[in-house]
C-alpha cells in the first residue's frame, strides 16, 4: 500500500505555490513598513544632519570646516587613521595568515583576544591606556623623565584607536582564508617558490577584495571612534581632538552650524564606506561570500 | 607599494608630529579649565596674546581644554600637560596640589584667594516662569524638576549643592538633619546628573528637560545671550554661595617646560584692568571696586555665604562629597 503512494503517478500533487503568491496589499505593507522605518530612523537622521549644517547656507558651512581648530581636528584624524589603518592591516593579515594555515596550541586563545576588543566598551579601552601610561601609570614617571607624552597627545589617540579597531580585518580575513586552505600554497611552495613569493603570488591576490573590506570598515570605525579616544585625548582644541571629539565641542558651544558640519563630513565618510563597500560586494560577491557567514 | 615604507611612512608620521610638539611648546601655554569659561577665555588669550607680544616680542599661542572641574583635575593629575589650570573651586587644585604637581599653600600666590572673578549660583526658569519658582523651597515641590550636574564630576554642581544646604540651614535653625532632608528632597526632583555644568545647560536649554537648571550665573547668562531673553529669564534665590573659581599656576609643568614665566604673566594679567573687563564682559564678577561699581547694575544683589561656613574646601569635600559622605547617603536616599 505504502508503495502505491510513493510510486504512483495517479496522486495529485499539490499544487506548488509559488514564493510571490501573497496577496498585494500583504507585500505592499512589508515593503512599505521597511522602507518607512529606514526613512525614519537612517535617512532622515542623515538629512537632519546636513539640514542644520547648510541651514545658514554654504559660507557658513564652508567658514566652520575652514576654521582652524576644524583644520587641526580634520588633520589630526587622518593622521591617526593613517598609522592606525595600516597597523592593524598588518596585524591583520599576520594573525589570519597564522591562525588559518598553521596549527599550533593556544589558537583558540589567540582568536579569543582578537575579539576582545569588540567586547570591552570604549571607555575601558581608553582608562587601560591612562593605568598603564598616565603619570600615575605603570610606566608613567619613566616617560615622564624620558620627555615623552603618550596619554593626552597623538600617541595615547592612535594606541586607543588601534586598540579599538584590532579585530576588524583579521576577523575579515580569518574565514576567508580557512575556506580557502593552504592547497595553493603548498602547491607553490612544491613547485620551488620560496615564502615571500608565495605570500605576494598566492595569498595576496586570493584575499585581496576581503582584505580591502577589512580595512575599510577598520577605517571607517578609527576616523569615527569616540569613546576611547576621549578618554585620552584631553580635549586640547586645535591640538587633541578629533573630529568626533570636535563635533562635541562644538555643540556645547551652542555652534550648531558648525557642529552639524563637521558631522556632516564624518556622514559623507560613512556613505562613501557604504558605496565602497556595496561596490565590492556586487563585484566582488563570490569571493567575499566566505566572509559572511 | 611595499608595507615596509608604509610603515616607516607611519613612524615617520609620528617622529615628526612629535618633533613639531616639542619644538614649540616655549611659545604656547595650555590652560585646563571648567566648563562655563570657553568664551571667556577665547576672548581672553586674543588680549593677552596681543599685550604679551607687544612686551616681549613673542608669538603666543594659548591652547584651552574644558570639562567638568573634578574631571580636569583628574586628566592634569594623569599627565595633561596644563600650564595652567583654571578651575572651578579650591579643591579641585589642591587635588592637584596634592599628587605633587604644584606647591600647597599655591592658594596664597595670587590676591583674592586666587580667585580673580567670582559668580554665584542662581535659577534659570523658563520664560514667563510656570512653575512659580521664587527660592530654594520651590525646588522640593513634588513634581519640580531640577536640572543640576553631578557634584561628583562637576564643580559648579557642587558650589549648587553647598548653596541648597547653605539655604536649608538658615531656614531650619541650622538643624543638620533637617538641612541633610531638605537637599535630599531637592535631589529626589533631579532626574539625570550631566557630569559638567555646560551638559546640564544643553540639556536644559536645548534638549528641554526639567523646570529649573542650578546654573553659575554666568553661564545663566550666556544662555540668555545665546537663546533670547524671551525664551528663559533669570530668577535669584533669597541666599546663595559666593563662589571662587581659582587660578594656579602648575609648578611641576612650567618648570619642565620653562613657561613659568609667560604662565605668571597670563594669570596676573587676569587681574588687570583689561583682563577684569573681559570677566565683567563675560559675566563673571570682577574683583576690582572700581569695574565691580561699572557693571554692578548687572548682578542682583543678592546675600552670599561663603566657602568658610563650610570651615574650607577641604573640610567640605571631605564631609559632602567623598565617598560615603553626605552627597552618596542622600542620593542613595532619594532613588
Amino acid at each position: 500500500m505504502p508503495a502505491d503512494t510513493v510510486t504512483g503517478t495517479s496522486v495529485p500533487m499539490p499544487p506548488v505555490r509559488s514564493a510571490l503568491s501573497e496577496p498585494g496589499w500583504v507585500r505592499i505593507l512589508l515593503i512599505g513598513g521597511a522602507l518607512l522605518f529606514l526613512a525614519l530612523f537612517l535617512l532622515l537622521p542623515l538629512v537632519a544632519v546636513f539640514a542644520e549644517a547648510l541651514h545658514r547656507g554654504f559660507d557658513a558651512y564652508w567658514t566652520a570646516l575652514t576654521e582652524p581648530d576644524a583644520v587641526a581636528a580634520i588633520e589630526l584624524t587622518l593622521i591617526v587613521a593613517a598609522i592606525s589603518v595600516p597597523a592593524n592591516l598588518l596585524f591583520g593579515v599576520a594573525a589570519s595568515w597564522c591562525v588559518a594555515k598553521f596549527d599550533f596550541r593556544g589558537k583558540n586563545l589567540l582568536i579569543t583576544l582578537i575579539d576582545l576588543p569588540f567586547s570591552v566598551s570604549p571607555v575601558i579601552s581608553g582608562l587601560i591606556y591612562v593605568l598603564l601610561f598616565g603619570l600615575n601609570g605603570l610606566f608613567g614617571t619613566y616617560l615622564r623623565d624620558m620627555g615623552i607624552q603618550i596619554i593626552f597627545a597623538v600617541p595615547g589617540l592612535v594606541l586607543a584607536t588601534i586598540f579599538v579597531t584590532f579585530p576588524f580585518v583579521a576577523r575579515e580575513l580569518i574565514p576567508l582564508m580557512q575556506e580557502q586552505g593552504s592547497d595553493e600554497e603548498e602547491a607553490a611552495l612544491v613547485l620551488g617558490a620560496s615564502g615571500w613569493q608565495t605570500f605576494w603570488r598566492v595569498t595576496i591576490p586570493n584575499i585581496k577584495w576581503g582584505l580591502l573590506y577589512g580595512v575599510l570598515l577598520c577605517n571607517a570605525r578609527a576616523m569615527g571612534e569616540f569613546g576611547a579616544v576621549s578618554v585620552v585625548s584631553g580635549h586640547i582644541r586645535g591640538e587633541t581632538n578629533t573630529m568626533p571629539l570636535h563635533v562635541e565641542i562644538l555643540y556645547n558651544e551652542y555652534n550648531f552650524v558648525a557642529a552639524f558640519a563637521v558631522a556632516s563630513l564624518l556622514a559623507m565618510l560613512a556613505l562613501v564606506t557604504l558605496v565602497v563597500k556595496t561596490a565590492l560586494e556586487w563585484r566582488f560577491g563570490d569571493e567575499l561570500a566566505a566572509t559572511r557567514h | 607599494m611595499s608595507l615596509r615604507r608604509l610603515t616607516l611612512l607611519a613612524a615617520g608620521l609620528t617622529l615628526a608630529w612629535l618633533g613639531v610638539a616639542a619644538a614649540d611648546s616655549k611659545d604656547s601655554l595650555l590652560n585646563v579649565s571648567y566648563d562655563p569659561t570657553r568664551e571667556f577665555y577665547v576672548e581672553f588669550n586674543k588680549a593677552f596674546a596681543k599685550a604679551w607680544q607687544a612686551e616681549t616680542g613673542h608669538v603666543l599661542t594659548v591652547k584651552q581644554a574644558h570639562g567638568g572641574s573634578g574631571k580636569q583635575a583628574r586628566s592634569v593629575i594623569d599627565g595633561l600637560d596644563a600650564d595652567v589650570v583654571t578651575l572651578a573651586l579650591g579643591y579641585d587644585i589642591d587635588a592637584i596640589a596634592d599628587a605633587g604637581l604644584l606647591a600647597k599653600d599655591w592658594q596664597g600666590r595670587l590676591p583674592n584667594n586666587s580667585a580673580p572673578y567670582t559668580s554665584t549660583i542662581v535659577f534659570l526658569v523658563k520664560k514667563g516662569n510656570p512653575k512659580g519658582i521664587k527660592d530654594w523651597n520651590d525646588l522640593v515641590k513634588p513634581g519640580v524638576q531640577v536640572i543640576t550636574p553631578n557634584p561628583k564630576t562637576s564643580g559648579g554642581a557642587r558650589w549648587n549643592y553647598l548653596a541648597a544646604w547653605a539655604y536649608a540651614m538658615q531656614a531650619n535653625g541650622n538643624d543638620e538633619a533637617k538641612a541633610k532632608e531638605f537637599v535630599s528632597r531637592l535631589f529626589k526632583n533631579v532626574p539625570m546628573l550631566d557630569s559638567g555644568a555646560r551638559g546640564s545647560t544643553v540639556t536644559f536649554t536645548q534638549r528641554g528637560i526639567g523646570d529649573v537648571l542650578l546654573a553659575w550665573e554666568n553661564e545663566a547668562y550666556l544662555s540668555l545671550k545665546e537663546f533670547g531673553a524671551d525664551k528663559f529669564e533669570i530668577v535669584t534665590p533669597s541666599l546663595s554661595i559666593l563662589a571662587e573659581p581659582p587660578v594656579a599656576v602648575v609648578d611641576k609643568v612650567v618648570d619642565r617646560k620653562g613657561t613659568r614665566k609667560v604662565a605668571e604673566a597670563y594669570l596676573q594679567f587676569l587681574y588687570t584692568r583689561e583682563g577684569q573687563e573681559i570677566a565683567a564682559r563675560n559675566f563673571y564678577r570682577p574683583r576690582s571696586p572700581e569695574l565691580a561699581a561699572q557693571y554692578a547694575g548687572r548682578f542682583a544683589d543678592v546675600k552670599l555665604v561663603t566657602i568658610d561656613q563650610f570651615g574650607g574646601w577641604r573640610a567640605a569635600q571631605e564631609k559632602h562629597f567623598s565617598d560615603g559622605g553626605v552627597f552618596d547617603q542622600i542620593f542613595q536616599m532619594g532613588r
